[in-house]
């Protein structure tokens, strides 16, 4: 499948009808989740056939996405229920079948060790009175994953994960920086020489634009700080 | 919630030591066809409790002739991987329940979702 067609294919997964701020609720685009899935299928071969988790999946594009890549099964864990019942008439209408949800808070998740192949997920970034829940997520993802996780983060944050990464002793690269506000302006690394032994942790990261004047037509959301 | 995903789950109840495998009580179980694809079934096989599978399959009624211990060589043999793939996959519980064999706690599934959160003084 071509990244054109997956992300159409994307474009048709509906989103949350009444996001919750607190929650920090809101749609990876059909873009970023295509350049997302599409990186890690072609270039790390970490979805056909793999057994895949989605950490705070929301309405569900990324586990779509796996699905509709071929992963062996793909399930979605979130804490919300409305964004769950989303999720399930997504995977409905798409006629997906290699799909499973559970309800759950990440941050208390204490199952799931190492059952995973590849943890793909756009986690909370923490600013909304939970700070520090993008890395709760990204230990989380670390103990539930036995090959990959692959993660967006804040372009800001990227110094405290690598040093987290090293506390944990776990390989970290950086594969894309993904630009919110310029979208045709991806970088995507050329593949690294993988180790298929270890654990490896793959981060996105986000630029996000600076809180722009009231009314703006691109930063619709709250999160849009630096 | 398909088995594949039950057979992952634990009870993180506060001071439960043993929260597993969880205890099924279906109300409602859907079967669907799901493309077999026996590498996967195959790979998944070594991550899998296999008691605990089995004792799942039967309290969903659809143990059928699923072996109560692992076959050996199951990587080639194709029917045994198709009768595992049917009760990982395709063997959906809808509505029902999970209990924490331990604390006795209920975790509700509801349209094919268990609910796992925790109230404040579980956690």
């Amino acid at each position: 499948m071509k990244l054109k067609e997956l992300q159409s294919c994307l474009q048709q997964v509906d989103v949350f009808e009444e996001p919750k701020v607190l929650l920090e609720q809101y749609p990876t685009s059909a873009h970023i989740a295509a350049c997302m899935l599409y990186t890690i299928h072609n270039t790390f071969d970490d979805i056909e056939n793999k057994l895949v988790a989605d950490l705070g999946c929301g309405c569900g594009v990324l586990s779509i996405g796996s699905a509709v890549l071929n992963a062996g099964l793909c399930v979605g864990f979130d804490i919300d229920q409305d964004a769950l019942d989303i999720f399930r008439r997504n995977s409905e209408e798409f006629e997906l079948t290699n799909i499973d949800m559970v309800q759950c808070d990440i941050c208390s998740l204490r199952a799931f060790q190492k059952k995973f192949d590849t943890v793909i997920m756009n986690p909370p970034f923490g600013t909304k009175h939970n700070k520090g829940i993008d890395m709760q997520f990204l230990k989380t993802a670390l103990s539930m994953a036995r090959s990959s996780v692959y993660s967006l983060h804040k372009t800001s944050t990227r110094e405290h994960i690598q040093k987290k990464a090293n506390d944990w002793k776990v390989k970290m690269d950086v594969i894309a920086e993904l630009r919110y506000d310029l979208p045709a302006s991806y970088k995507f690394h050329k593949k690294k020489s993988v180790n298929y032994f270890d654990l490896k942790l793959c981060i996105m990261f986000c630029y996000y634009k600076q809180q722009c004047k009231e009314g703006c037509s691109v930063c619709r959301s709250e999160k849009n700080v630096l | 919630m398909k088995l594949l995903t039950h057979n992952m789950l634990t009870s993180h109840v506060k001071g439960v030591t043993k929260g597993y495998p969880l205890l099924i009580k279906a109300t409602e179980v859907k079967v669907s066809e799901v493309e077999f694809n026996p590498q996967f079934v195959s790979r998944m096989i070594p991550k899998l409790e296999w008691s605990a599978l089995v004792q799942a399959a039967e309290e969903v009624g659809h143990l059928n002739d699923l072996p109560t211990e692992l076959l050996p060589d199951y990587e080639n043999n194709e029917e045994f991987l198709r009768k595992v793939h049917r009760v990982l996959l395709e063997v959906e519980v809808l509505e029902g329940s999970l209990r924490c064999p331990e604390s006795g706690r209920e975790f509700p599934i509801s349209r094919g979702i268990p609910n796992m959160l925790l109230n404040e003084d579980e956690a």
